[in-house]
């Protein structure tokens, strides 16, 4: 199973996703983890939102705040998940730069930590991707721990102000080892080692939100990844077709003939006491009708993806999945965006 | 049909178990898609009585919670109502065509409504920051106001503490209260210096409907829990123990400060650092002057919400995540006494074809592709079994709702094909809410 794969983001250790709310960024960020992992690799997959969305997602509990195995991957990978604690954070921060045992527990109790990591802003953001960095250069043995990590990031609209700390922190720390680490978070975050990808579906808003953030991200000097079309519809129908449905054009005539051939508009439609001749017709139009739906639809999702496709960067195709997100179907997915070289 | 050949043909079995419920209770229910609705919701008395003064539309993201109070906004205005409704980031193409081209905190009319019926309505967009700067130039001498104004922690406060949206969001209907209740002919409730001379096309009050929405939080309890987080938090310990220095002066602060809590500022400034400590000492110690209680002001907007006249209209989408949200909200809403008018399903999946089965449409399909020279009709079947399966499982996932919760009023919205991004499209979701 290893063998040569050709991904577009080889030599990316740091996956950001990121998206508008509700688009699918823990689930992509969960399938492009079991990606990256497939042919035997190990990656952590980390969320920073204090959500715990991904345990759910592999039906395993996760202890806050401590990595743990998630699920295995094709070819003798392994996935692990995180969830990142701001508050745990900063206690270790606080171990860590300035050996706080005690002091560092008051604070807690006079809802210090609360303050220090919801108030001040940036601070929050260094101390949750100064944990997602450790893990990305945490070598044991002088090898590296992780493969890849991914990171089910804050939505779009946070995202930038998110990853650059570095701005923000230095109004909080001017020096001292605080601003020390920030600067070499940031070091990560700017480098080819990172992309922050974004997951979006073809509607108006999230495609804005997509366009907005990838504008911004360019503007601060991050990385941008790919874009992750989410959900998108079957076509079903032959583009020529889908164009004449949208326009109410398509053949009246010839769908009842095929609906009489299949056999429907009989019995099974609802007024029985028509002849069937009608039936037949009543049945043709309503499927005309949600024919026409579904060609608007598909039209406006095409005009979405075009702006997507102006942003001139790779993007990748996910189907909406009919009976929703289990673990199969992270896997479905996982190979999925492998194939389209995500991963 | 490309999906079908894909590895999700053995998941799609799971829909099963739903598909009980159909035969038996078709025929019961109103709605135009012949689903049964257990409890329909009466919208148009809802919006018709004048007892109903506001309507809170909350839900987890992107459910549809703008969309649903402009509707209802359109609706009750249609219907012979003076109302407002106070949007928080409206999509953009329907925003414009709301007329709230800007984002200035002011309600304005809004174009093209139907006044047969002598309504009218009026528009605003939230603006956060703006409604946080409000609150302290009302209250606050002009000097202070612009000290607190500059502090660069308020100005972090003000626009990206998490729940200061809705905190603001409760403020602004307390003053759309306010000026509702004062009537059309004085000055707004804010305060403010824009208040008093106010633009042509602004208006200033005599609505006898307030309609809601709530910011885009993850979770739709984030509406009723933020607000008392900030307060509490600006109420808080931390905060009078940060404030004391300022407030008493050095000597007595050293007096009645004990070496642990000097050890913990000194520990807080090493981590944020003492500029930004200082800064928030500052903010803290002249917001105490001019005005204490953040917690009591949130507390007597979440009042308002328990009050007579007030309606909870709960929005969530067909699946999973927002399902679950909004039973965590109707059991939150009963636990703390306010009124809930009931559930509003948006973009539910319908189809103007009756009787014909996924399943049915699929074999047809087939034999349709064998018999060869029927492929359009072929598939537009298979765009109908599409359409059916989705219906299916919504319906899978509602009927979990209205199991756990069969004596909530229950409404459908359609899913359009198109966004709603003007009046027409208000105007038809107004007609599905008012349908069951
Ligand atoms: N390709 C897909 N097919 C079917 N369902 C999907 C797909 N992608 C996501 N979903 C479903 O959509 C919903 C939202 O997905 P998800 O939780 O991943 O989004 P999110 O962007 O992380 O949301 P949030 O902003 O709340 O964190 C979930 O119920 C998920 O199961
Ligand atoms: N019934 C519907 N049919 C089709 N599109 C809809 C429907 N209801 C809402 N939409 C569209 O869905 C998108 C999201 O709706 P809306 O902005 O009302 O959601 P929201 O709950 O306010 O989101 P947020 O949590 O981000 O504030 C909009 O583009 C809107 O036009
Ligand atoms: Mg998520
Ligand atoms: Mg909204």
């Amino acid at each position: 199973m290893p063998g040569r794969h050709d991904s577009d983001w080889d030599g990316v250790r740091l996956h950001v996703v990121t998206g508008k709310g509700g688009t699918g960024k823990t689930t992509i960020a969960a399938a492009l983890a079991v990606a990256l992992a497939t042919g035997g690799h190990r990656v952590l997959l980390a969320e920073v939102e204090g959500r715990a969305g991904i345990a759910p997602l592999f039906g395993v509990p996760l202890a806050p705040h401590a990595e743990g195995h998630v699920a295995v991957a094709p070819g003798g990978g392994e996935v692990l998940a995180l969830s990142v604690e701001p508050e745990a954070a900063l206690l270790e921060y606080l171990e860590l730069f300035y050996r706080l045992g005690r002091a560092g527990r008051a604070l807690e109790r006079l809802g210090a930590i609360d303050f220090v990591t919801t108030v001040a802003p940036g601070l929050r953001d260094v101390l949750l991707i100064g944990k997602v960095y450790e893990a990305v250069r945490r070598r044991v043995d002088g090898r590296r721990v992780y493969d890849a990590v991914v990171l089910d990031a804050p939505p779009t609209g946070r995202i930038t102000r998110f990853l650059n700390v570095n701005r923000e922190v230095a109004g909080l720390a001017r020096v001292g080892p605080i601003h020390h680490h920030a600067s070499s978070i940031m070091q990560l975050l700017r480098s080819p080692e990172t992309a922050v990808h974004l997951v979006t579906v073809l509607e108006e808003m999230p495609v804005q939100e997509t366009v907005d953030g990838v504008g911004e991200l360019r503007a601060a000097g991050l990385p941008v990844g790919g874009v992750v079309v989410n959900l998108v519809r079957d076509p079903v129908l032959a583009a020529a077709e889908l164009d004449a449905a949208a326009d109410g054009l398509l053949d009246r005539e010839a769908v009842a003939a095929g609906l009489e051939t299949a056999g429907l508009g009989g019995r099974r439609v609802e007024d029985a006491g028509l002849p069937a001749r009608v039936r037949v017709q009543t049945l043709a139009d309503g499927l005309l009708v949600e024919a026409a739906e579904h060609g608007v639809r598909l039209r406006l999702g095409d005009r979405q993806f075009r702006r997507v496709e102006e942003l001139g960067r790779p993007t990748y195709q996910v189907p909406a999945l009919p009976c929703g997100i289990d673990l199969g179907a992270l896997y479905e997915l996982a190979e999925r965006l492998r194939d389209q070289g995500l991963a | 049909m490309t999906r079908g050949a894909g590895g999700t043909g053995s998941r799609r079995s799971d829909t099963g178990p739903g598909r009980r419920e159909e035969g038996a209770e078709r025929r019961r229910g109103g709605d135009p898609d012949g689903d049964p609705v257990r409890h329909p919701m009466d919208v148009d008395a809802l919006l018709d009585d004048p007892a109903t003064r506001v309507i809170v539309c909350c839900g987890s993201g992107g459910v549809g919670k703008t969309t649903t109070a402009a509707a209802l906004g359109l609706r009750a205005a249609e219907r012979g109502r003076r109302a407002v409704v106070l949007t928080i980031d409206p999509a953009r193409r329907l925003a414009q065509s709301m007329g709230l081209a800007e984002l200035d905190n002011t309600p304005r009319e809004v174009p093209g409504v139907d006044p047969a019926a002598g309504g009218r309505l009026d528009a605003m967009m939230l603006d956060m920051k703006r409604t946080f700067d409000e609150v302290i130039e009302l209250h606050a001498a002009p000097e202070k106001a612009a000290q607190i104004l500059a502090n660069p922690f308020y100005q972090a406060l003000s626009s990206s503490f998490a729940g200061t949206q809705e905190y603001m969001a409760m403020e602004k209907l307390g003053q759309l209260r306010a000026m509702a209740d004062a009537g059309p002919s004085t000055s707004t409730g804010t305060g403010t210096g824009t208040g008093a001379s106010m633009t042509p096309g602004t208006s200033t009050g005599a609505w006898d409907l307030i309609v809601v929405d709530t910011p885009p939080s993850r979770s739709a309890l984030d509406f009723l829990d933020a607000p008392k987080r900030l307060g509490s938090f600006l109420d808080g310990r931390l905060i009078k123990l940060l404030s004391m220095p300022a407030r008493a002066g050095q000597k007595a602060y050293l007096k009645v400060v004990s070496a642990a809590v000097t050890g913990t500022t000194t520990a807080l400034s090493k981590v944020v650092g003492g500029q930004t400590l200082r800064e928030v000492q500052a903010f803290v110690a002249a917001l105490d002057t001019v005005f204490g209680g953040f917690r009591q002001r949130a507390e007597r907007t979440y009042e308002l919400l328990q009050a007579p006249g007030t309606a909870f209209l709960v929005v969530a989408a067909p699946e999973p995540d927002a399902l679950r949200e909004a039973s965590y909200f109707v059991e939150r809403l009963a636990a703390d006494r306010m009124p809930l008018a009931g559930l509003v399903l948006n973009r539910v999946e319908v189809t103007p074809v009756e009787g014909l089965s996924a399943e049915r449409a699929l074999v047809a399909a087939e034999e349709l592709d064998e018999a060869g020279g029927h492929e359009l009709t072929a598939g537009l079947l298979r765009v109908h079994a599409d359409r059916t399966r989705r219906r299916e499982r919504e319906r899978t996932l509602t009927a979990g709702f209205t199991h756990a919760h069969p004596e909530i009023p229950l409404v459908r919205v359609a899913a359009r094909a198109e966004d709603v991004h003007d009046l027409p499209g208000l105007r038809a979701v107004g007609a599905d809410l008012a349908k069951s």
